[in-house]
């Protein structure tokens, strides 16, 4: 167990390795209660969220889903969220459990016209990820999953607890994303469990539980930024490779607009790659990224990949480094291969 | 957690077993488990020397890296050629089949190999391990 942003939270229930290999190739359930959920609601709910945060909100249907930002007047970034339209007039806006605080404390100024509210102390949330959840999932959820699209949600019940149930998560793997009351959250857990015992083994359970290992490990093939790692207060979401979130197009001022479009128009200072290890010794955060002899970057997250078999590191790099590139490991310069992101893409696998 | 009685301990959380001239070490059921799952372990050389205290190798886990610290003064006469393929082998058996390295001890003024100093009882590891939460 793990002190996490004031949260107790597991960093492995058994083997993470097992842990991420199950959401790869069956399912497992994770505990995500430490998010922060905050209710913006109102007539002028959209409107006022169009302000505070970078992406167009008001332009979700009701039952979509979207990625964005939350950035700075100097276009930093505060935190990344995914905000649910759940109604015409209610946005749910998930943080990160360390911005909780922030991200309140901003939304509360910057969405005049509407209601802002933390709802993180009553609100649990159970994932369930890996390509059997839809077949779990559906075994005790009244809702029709088939026609839910990736980053779509709806009202339901999950174990006979009203739940809102929208197909996200932070694995790169098809699954589902429950909020649910803060006290029912057990109840769902068991229910998704016993769904999927029937199918298990002997012994072995179907659905195990992931920790906050797992779940790094996870994002990091997925090629999903972490905030503190790939995002924060002094970058960019340009630098991230992430300026689709940025809705320059959006009509209006926005916090970070001025700032931003500088930037869009001057293009990033950095760039954020993927790199493959030769060697069997991981690359960690803040591991310093070589091009020859020369120090050009920075490790933001690295770890052993379970899926590919071998370390995988991100990295930010000044824009234009070319390599071929070498990661410092403490001491020793290991080579390592520029790819793509993300280093395991589901739809190119099956 | 197990701490077999018949070892010795470091406050680094290394194990040592002792047979004749020979010192068998590894890495503690708990440090693994603290680890997490190892995916690499970096051993001394055959024919190295070891310094008690001393880092001589590294432990990957998907967390963390921590250096493996030697137990002892003495040569490496072999290394675990196993762990290269198998490092899972030391969460699976800390004590047996993940063991690291053997090293060839000095022999003590009595003719049988002299027990280095510092190490630790079952005992007072357990009691080590317990007050480190």
């Amino acid at each position: 167990m793990t002190d996490f942003a004031g949260w107790l939270m597991p960093l492995r229930y058994g083997s993470e390795t097992a842990e991420h290999n199950a959401v790869r190739s069956g399912a497992a359930l994770f505990d995500l209660s430490h998010m922060g959920e905050i209710a913006v609601t109102g007539a002028g709910a959209g409107e006022a969220l169009d302000y505070a945060v970078c992406g167009w909100p008001s332009q979700l249907a009701p039952g979509r889903a979207r990625y964005t930002m939350l950035c700075a007047p100097d276009g930093g970034v505060l935190d990344d969220l995914v905000i649910y339209r759940q109604a015409p007039d209610r946005f749910l806006v998930v943080a990160n459990a360390a911005n909780t605080a922030v991200v309140l404390g901003e939304l509360q100024r910057r969405c005049a016209g509407a209601v802002v509210q933390d709802e993180t102390e009553v609100t649990g949330l159970i994932a369930i990820q890996g390509p059997n959840a839809p077949g779990i999932l559906s075994r005790v959820t009244d809702l029709p999953l088939e026609g839910m699209r990736y980053y779509a949600g709806a009202s339901g019940t999950v174990g006979g607890c009203p739940a809102w149930v929208a197909r996200t998560g932070y694995t790169g793997e098809d699954g589902f994303e429950i909020y649910c009351a803060a006290g029912d959250a057990e109840r769902v857990w068991t229910a998704l469990s016993e769904a999927a015992s029937r199918d298990g083994e002997a012994g072995t359970p179907a659905l195990p539980a992931a920790g906050l290992a797992a779940r790094d490990t996870l994002r990091l093939e997925a090629g999903m930024p972490l905030y503190g790692n790939e995002l924060g207060p002094d970058m960019t979401p340009y630098e991230a490779g992430l300026g689709r979130v940025v809705r320059l197009d959006k009509p209006g001022d926005f916090v970070g607009r001025a700032a931003l479009e500088e930037r869009a128009a001057e293009g990033p200072r950095r760039t954020l790659i993927g790199l493959v290890a030769r060697s069997r010794r991981v690359p960690r955060h803040g591991y310093a990224v070589l091009s020859g002899s020369a120090e050009v970057g920075v490790v933001t997250s690295g770890a052993p990949s379970p899926t590919l078999g071998t370390p995988i590191a991100m990295a930010y790099v000044a824009t234009g480094a070319t390599g071929p590139f070498g990661i410092d490991v403490r001491g020793t310069t290991e080579p390592a291969d520029l790819t793509e992101l993300p280093f395991y893409d589901r739809r190119k696998q099956r | 957690m197990s701490v077999p009685a018949e070892l010795h301990y470091t406050e680094e959380h290394e194990w040592v077993s002792i047979a004749g001239d020979t010192a068998t070490v590894g890495i503690t059921d708990y440090a693994a488990q603290q680890l997490g799952d190892v995916v690499y372990v970096s051993l001394p050389a055959v024919g190295a020397a070891v310094t008690s205290g001393e880092p001589c190798g590294e432990v990957e886990s998907t967390k963390s890296v921590s250096d493996l610290y030697s137990p002892l003064d003495g040569e490496v006469v072999e290394a675990n050629e196993e762990l290269d393929d198998d490092p899972g082998l030391v969460n699976a058996e800390p004590y047996g089949a993940g063991w690291m390295f053997r090293v060839r001890i000095p022999a003590g003024s009595g003719g049988e190999a002299a027990l280095p100093p510092g190490l630790l009882t079952a005992a007072e590891y357990e009691e080590l391990t317990k007050s480190a939460g």
